[in-house]
């Protein structure tokens, strides 16, 4: 009687202890995953800066990024000023750290509309296919064939100029590309057999879509996000360089560059040195998003 | 193939005439009121303007009249090429782009050419060389190349190759050296993405097995390459080649802007100051031209340049 109990229990026993092993051991493969890439760990400390320097500009600098001295201006990289200072004797480092809160603020309202908007927009396309899909895609096409750049700027002239505007101007140019991969997506996740088992089972639409395709359809538009956080940083410092962005005391990135343009000759760092900034961030950004993409799979 | 032509040219002029009123609805239907700031001056928001004269103005651009009277107004006059008058300077719009178009097309088709070259030749050394660690640096370029913003990069280049080696004109239209700047600065970017796609695209045709037999026939490396492998390889390239040039047309604001140089790209960036929507529009929609005119002659031309595919237009009718 007690033999056929102890069986069960024994096989217990021997399941307890393994999640702890692969605990471990995932971690171990993380670690080694990063330890072969060198770049991509470079990467993550990058972009982490950025992060604890649009939240907590304080823990990098102490000086005021809106007020300077006028005394100290345009004075070289030192080590009182590491960035050197700007025309009205601020601290031109200071202004960088604090201009990550604003950039990184644009950068998220960017994504974050193509995000919503594109993949709403291919979600429903891919759902409910016929007419719909055809009147969506042909819409997306057109929207494609205008050059990102010409409709952000179409969408500026219309709403003005600041921030938050010239944000929103960029995630529309990228809606498309995200309206796409979701569809795509949808379409693959539609013709999956647990689809079809919910819809045999009698769930409603809505389920269907909600719990069913929309999470597994969610990866490559998740992926496709993590890349345009690059492109938008680009995008949105190209618009506040043009002069479309956060409006003169504020610092920004972009304007940050365009402010320096006109001490180029004599101060190198005010345009260099901002641009290397965003230069890093977006190459991290990019790095990150490569890894997600491709090796990380690849490896596991 | 006389059908399949004339879909495809109805479909590129639906695209446009649908990119027209994308541009429209944007432009018109967001919140901004061109016409109080048309009587400023472009000067922002006042609003000390006598309101008699604003409706003058209304009725004269014809904002007075409803938005779906105003759209098929506007496109009929588009139809016939009249894209209205800057808001600015009462100029037509046709004619301030057609006087800005060809400094900016010198431009653009040199950059183009360059990255072209530049791009292609990264792509072609990298597979091509027998170092790993050559073709691997090589390929950690591109990735560096999409990630600079271009405008700091004419910057830097103005710095280092006019202020500091006084190489060449930092600024202006004048002649070929001032040309050059500008045209790396547009290029590089794009060169980057050519040769992402086109080292990519070679990678995996020289894994193919006519590679191998061309190889075993005993042909040079270099014949292989280039008369073999590069001519598939190029193909799928060639797909997003209305991308690329239309990316290359848009930079065209930003690199002139930094540059100072007259042409399209200078037009629209002080066109969206001035919130001159005529004028954004009739860039928008020239932008919109770019890209469908390239896509459908890539489209004409492929069957030329890959056999296999003319089998379409005939069993597509």
């Amino acid at each position: 009687m007690s033999e056929p109990l102890l069986e069960p229990l024994r096989i217990h026993l021997d399941v307890e202890p393994a999640p702890e092993i692969d605990v471990v051991r995932r971690r171990g493969r993380t670690f080694r995953f990063l330890l072969h890439r060198p770049g991509l760990l470079v990467a993550i400390v990058i972009v982490v800066l950025v992060l604890l320097a649009a939240f907590a500009p304080g823990i990098f600098t102490s000086q005021n990024p809106i007020v300077g001295v006028p005394a100290h201006k345009l004075q070289p990289p030192s080590r009182a000023h590491i960035f050197g200072t700007d025309e009205l004797g601020r601290d031109l480092f200071a202004r960088v750290v604090h201009g990550a809160a604003l950039s990184l603020k644009a950068t998220i309202i960017a994504v974050s509309v193509a995000f919503v908007v594109g993949g709403l927009i291919g979600l429903l396309a891919g759902f409910v296919g016929r007419w719909v899909e055809d009147v969506l895609m042909r819409f997306v096409d057109v929207l494609l064939s205008i050059p990102g750049l010409l409709l952000s700027l179409a969408v500026v002239t219309a709403l003005g100029y600041g921030t938050i505007k010239v944000a929103i101007a960029v995630g529309v140019a990228s809606v498309a590309s995200f309206a796409r991969v979701t569809r795509a997506e949808v379409l693959r996740v539609r013709q999956a057999v647990y689809v079809e088992a919910a819809r045999s089972i009698g769930a409603r639409w809505y389920a269907v879509l909600f719990r069913h395709v929309l999470p597994n359809a969610i990866g490559p538009a998740l992926v496709l996000a993590t890349l345009e956080f690059g492109t938008a940083i680009l995008a949105v410092s190209s618009l506040s360089f043009l002069g479309y962005g956060a409006q003169p005391p504020a610092p920004e990135w972009g304007s940050l560059i365009s402010d320096g343009r006109n001490y180029l000759a004599n101060s190198w760092w005010l345009s260099t040195l901002p641009g290397v900034v965003i230069a890093a961030a977006v190459l991290a950004t990019n790095r990150i998003s490569r890894a997600l993409d491709g090796e990380w799979v690849k490896q596991r | 193939m006389a059908r399949y032509l004339v879909r495809r040219l109805l479909q590129a002029v639906a695209v446009l005439w649908a990119a027209y009123t994308i541009s429209f609805i944007v432009l018109y239907l967001l919140p901004s009121d061109p016409v109080s700031i048309m009587a400023n001056g472009g000067q922002g928001e006042q609003n000390s303007v006598d309101p008699a004269q604003l409706a003058k103005l209304r009725a004269e651009y014809g904002f007075d009249k409803p938005l779906i009277v105003q759209y098929v107004d506007q496109l009929g006059r588009a139809l016939r090429g009249d894209f209205g008058r800057s808001v600015q300077n009462g100029q037509p719009v046709t004619t301030t782009i057609r006087q800005a178009l060809p400094q900016t097309l010198q431009l653009a088709g040199f950059a183009l050419v360059l990255a072209i070259v530049v791009g292609g030749g990264l792509a072609f050394l990298a597979t091509y060389t027998r170092r790993r660690w050559l073709g691997e640096a090589l390929l950690a370029l591109p990735p560096v190349g999409v990630s600079l913003p271009s405008f700091w990069v004419g910057l830097m280049l103005v710095e280092l190759l006019s202020f500091h080696w006084r190489l060449l004109p930092a600024l202006g239209n004048a002649g070929f050296s001032s040309l050059v700047l500008p045209a790396v600065t547009m290029a590089l970017p794009t060169a980057a993405v050519i040769a992402q796609l086109l080292a990519k695209s070679l990678k995996r045709t020289l894994a193919e097995p006519y590679v191998e037999t061309a190889r075993a026939k005993g042909l040079r490396p270099i014949t292989v390459h280039l008369r073999h492998a590069m001519r598939n390889a190029v193909l799928p390239t060639l797909t997003v080649s209305g991308m690329v040039v239309g990316h290359i047309f848009a930079g065209s604001v930003v690199v002139e802007t930094v540059f100072s140089r007259n042409g399209v790209g200078r037009i629209t960036a002080t066109a969206v100051d001035f919130q001159d929507i005529p004028v954004v529009q009739g860039v928008v929609v020239l932008g919109a031209l770019v890209f469908v005119a390239i896509n459908l002659a890539v489209d004409l031309l492929y069957p030329l340049l890959d056999p296999r595919i003319t089998a379409i237009p005939t069993t597509v009718r």
